[in-house]
């Protein structure tokens, strides 16, 4: 038997590359992270830095070109180079993923009680009208109106948020013990995105899962994970408990992401904070830090290798040489 | 007492009403369609009509040789019934498709219901069986070209497509003729046995023309199947079903296959009329006794009541293989039957 805090879920120096049209492509490097059972992380970061690829490797979903380094243990066991019959075996059964685009990830030609049953009857065995039985409760937990007599019609007659309440009960069918949700309120309408957020968080604590909440929102990670990572280019460039980065951003990107957030109450007229440039193609990565093109602290030592992540405080990792200056940078422009 | 007749109305309430929305949905999507079938019946038969009547030339005179004496030419046009004017011929004619009675062969003689009947013995079966070749030659293709895109049997295969669609299928008859019953001698290279001897040796024969029209078809309904699957392959839902546990090839075959069926099946309804106009010449290099021979004699013959029934068969075959088509999109595709109403 494993301890009882080994980590569920242990992702060591993970390292992606992808052949584009472009030539191979970095598309993540020297990601490692480790989940707990039952506990929440979030990844945040802007498009193209490389989170959904995370994900995506985790279920073993990544297209057959696709080279994977590095290594990602659940409960002990190695998933990189796993055959994809074994990983059947795990998807959708101990690591399971809601999408974010709850309008195109359901199948439009079957019925949604059957797409709720088919991960039910793939793993647990039960019989048809067993896995229909739980199909319909689990509809039920998720909040979708009269189940039963909506078991068999099709995803057109649902609304979005219907949708992805489907999509919920599908990844929950055989309570995984990682469930990993990219952005999954951002195709909804905000007034259902709380809704769904709310939905997602009671069904991790009623059931005790881990969960990896991937959102390009500092907000929703703020309100909903226990600890999170930042990535940019590929990397990650901080991590820590939500808490300790949010009371105190040691990478000049984190510290960029939080004050380019939309908030109530500015004056009006007041434009909203951006960081300068773009993200940069993974295709040509800097041999550096990816973020020095855009920084404001850079100096000529951050173009010429990778930093490392060094720790600002318990469990609180920085990838920056610049933290210091970073830091003490007038709080007021960060926090305000 | 109370309790029970209270707790059956609460139970009333909470009764929705049964499901009959979707089979009566479904009536009413089949009505309209039967009436669209009808529709364009009629007017395919109007415009064969009147197309066939244009054409220059007197039956009457044909049928009665170059030297035949006025006379006798007004009395058989007459007799045709030719003289009538032409709402009323083609009233008559309309009657005549209902009740199965459509006249004499000017040129044989014989009833046109019969003189077709017969023929379609031998036509219907080819038909059937180059449609089935097609489709299994092609979805096989399509669908192993899709699941091992961009490697070496999917260029080998698709290459293999190219030259099919470029081949005519008349040489193509020719050289199947060449190999199979000239050099091997396992098949015979024309002619119609018939079925009373079996159906092996009818079988055997409607073999080769079979093959010869399917070929060109099949080439082309597997490359539309394999852009079709790559589609769908590309679709969000597809990432979901593997997210769930599903192998490649479950997913394939559960959830990919019927979401690319709808460009399929369109492609299928209208090569079956392209293969139809196929039998014409491939009859024709195969010596069979069928439809299209008989279309094709009948031209030369100006036996045009021959001719104009004949048309409107295949006319009629071509449109009601659509209206199976259609009403298989609404079978295949839950979506279909909500837009449409």
């Amino acid at each position: 038997m494993m301890a009882a805090d080994a980590p569920l879920l242990d992702v060591a120096d993970l390292g992606i590359q992808l052949t584009t049209s472009r030539g191979p492509a970095k598309a993540v490097r020297e990601v490692s992270f480790t989940l707990r059972r039952g506990e929440t992380l979030g990844i945040v970061g802007e498009s193209g830095c490389g989170k959904s690829i995370t994900a995506l490797a985790l279920l073993g979903l990544l297209p057959d070109s696709a080279d994977v380094s590095g290594s990602i243990r659940l409960d002990g066991r190695e998933l990189v180079g796993l055959a994809d019959a074994d990983y059947c075996k795990l998807r959708g059964n101990r690591i399971s993923m809601i999408f974010q685009e709850p309008m195109t990830a359901l199948n439009p030609m079957h019925t949604i009680g059957h797409q709720v049953a088919e991960p039910l009857l793939r793993h647990t065995g039960c019989s048809a009208t067993e896995a229909k039985r739980q199909a319909i409760a689990l509809l039920d937990r998720v909040g979708l109106p009269d189940p039963a007599r909506r078991y068999d019609a099709y995803p057109h007659q649902f609304s979005g948020g219907q949708r992805q309440r489907v999509t919920i009960a599908m990844a929950l069918a055989c309570s995984p013990d990682v469930l990993i949700a990219d952005e999954p309120t951002t195709a909804l309408d905000v007034t259902i995105q709380r809704q769904i957020l709310d939905l997602i968080a009671d069904l991790v604590a009623e059931r005790g899962m881990a969960m990896i909440l991937i959102s390009h929102d500092l907000g929703v990670i703020a309100e909903n994970v226990q600890r999170m990572i930042v990535m940019y280019g590929g990397t990650v460039v901080e991590s820590g408990t939500t808490d300790a980065v949010f009371s105190r951003m040691g990478h000049p990107y984190t510290q960029g992401l939080f004050r380019a957030r939309p908030r109530l109450g500015a004056r009006r007229g007041t434009r909203l904070a951006t960081i300068a440039g773009t993200v940069p193609e993974l295709a040509d990565l800097p041999a550096g830090c990816p973020f020095a093109d855009r920084c404001t602290l850079v100096v000529d030592a951050c173009r010429a290798a990778l930093p490392s992540l060094s720790e600002i405080g318990a469990g609180h990792g920085v990838r920056c040489i610049r933290t210091d200056a970073a830091l003490s940078r007038d709080p007021a422009g960060v926090i305000a | 007492m109370q309790a029970t007749g209270l707790h059956q109305n609460r139970k009333l309430w909470n009764v929705r009403p049964p499901k009959t929305g979707v089979p009566a949905r479904m009536s009413v999507f089949l009505l309209r369609r039967c009436l669209t079938l009808l529709a364009t019946l009629v007017g395919a038969s109007l415009i064969i009509f009147l197309v066939l009547d244009a054409l220059p030339g007197n039956a009457a005179q044909m049928l009665m040789g170059a030297d035949a004496s006025p006379d006798a030419v007004r009395a058989l046009t007459v007799k045709l019934g030719l003289d009538q004017p032409l709402a009323l011929r083609y009233l008559h004619w309309l009657g005549g498709l209902v009740s199965g009675n459509l006249g004499n062969s000017y040129a044989y003689g014989t009833p046109v219901a019969e003189l077709i009947g017969e023929r379609l013995t031998m036509t219907i079966p080819l038909a059937i069986l180059a449609m089935g070749l097609t489709t299994v030659l092609a979805l096989a293709a399509g669908i192993y070209t899709a699941a091992n895109h961009n490697r070496i049997g999917d260029v080998g295969v698709m290459s293999l497509t190219q030259i099919g669609i470029a081949l005519p299928n008349f040489w193509f008859a020719i050289l199947l003729i060449l190999l199979f019953a000239v050099k091997l001698q396992w098949l015979s290279a024309g002619g119609f046995p018939g079925w009373e001897d079996g159906i092996w040796p009818g079988l055997r024969s409607l073999l080769l023309p079979a093959v010869a029209l399917a070929v060109v078809q099949a080439a082309i309904l597997a490359r539309v199947t394999r852009s079709a699957v790559l589609d769908v392959l590309r679709e969000d839902f597809v990432r979901t079903a593997r997210a769930k546990g599903l192998t490649k090839r479950e997913v394939l075959w559960q959830h990919v296959l019927r979401n690319a069926m709808i460009p399929v099946l369109t492609v299928m309804g209208l090569q079956f009329a392209n293969l139809l106009a196929g039998t014409i010449v491939i009859e024709n290099v195969f010596y069979l006794p069928g439809l299209g021979r008989l279309i094709f004699q009948s031209i030369a013959n100006r036996d045009l009541i021959v001719v104009r029934n004949c048309v409107m068969l295949l006319a009629a075959m071509v449109i009601v293989v659509n209206f199976v088509v259609d009403v298989l999109y609404a079978v295949i595709d839950p979506r279909i039957k909500v837009h449409e109403l």
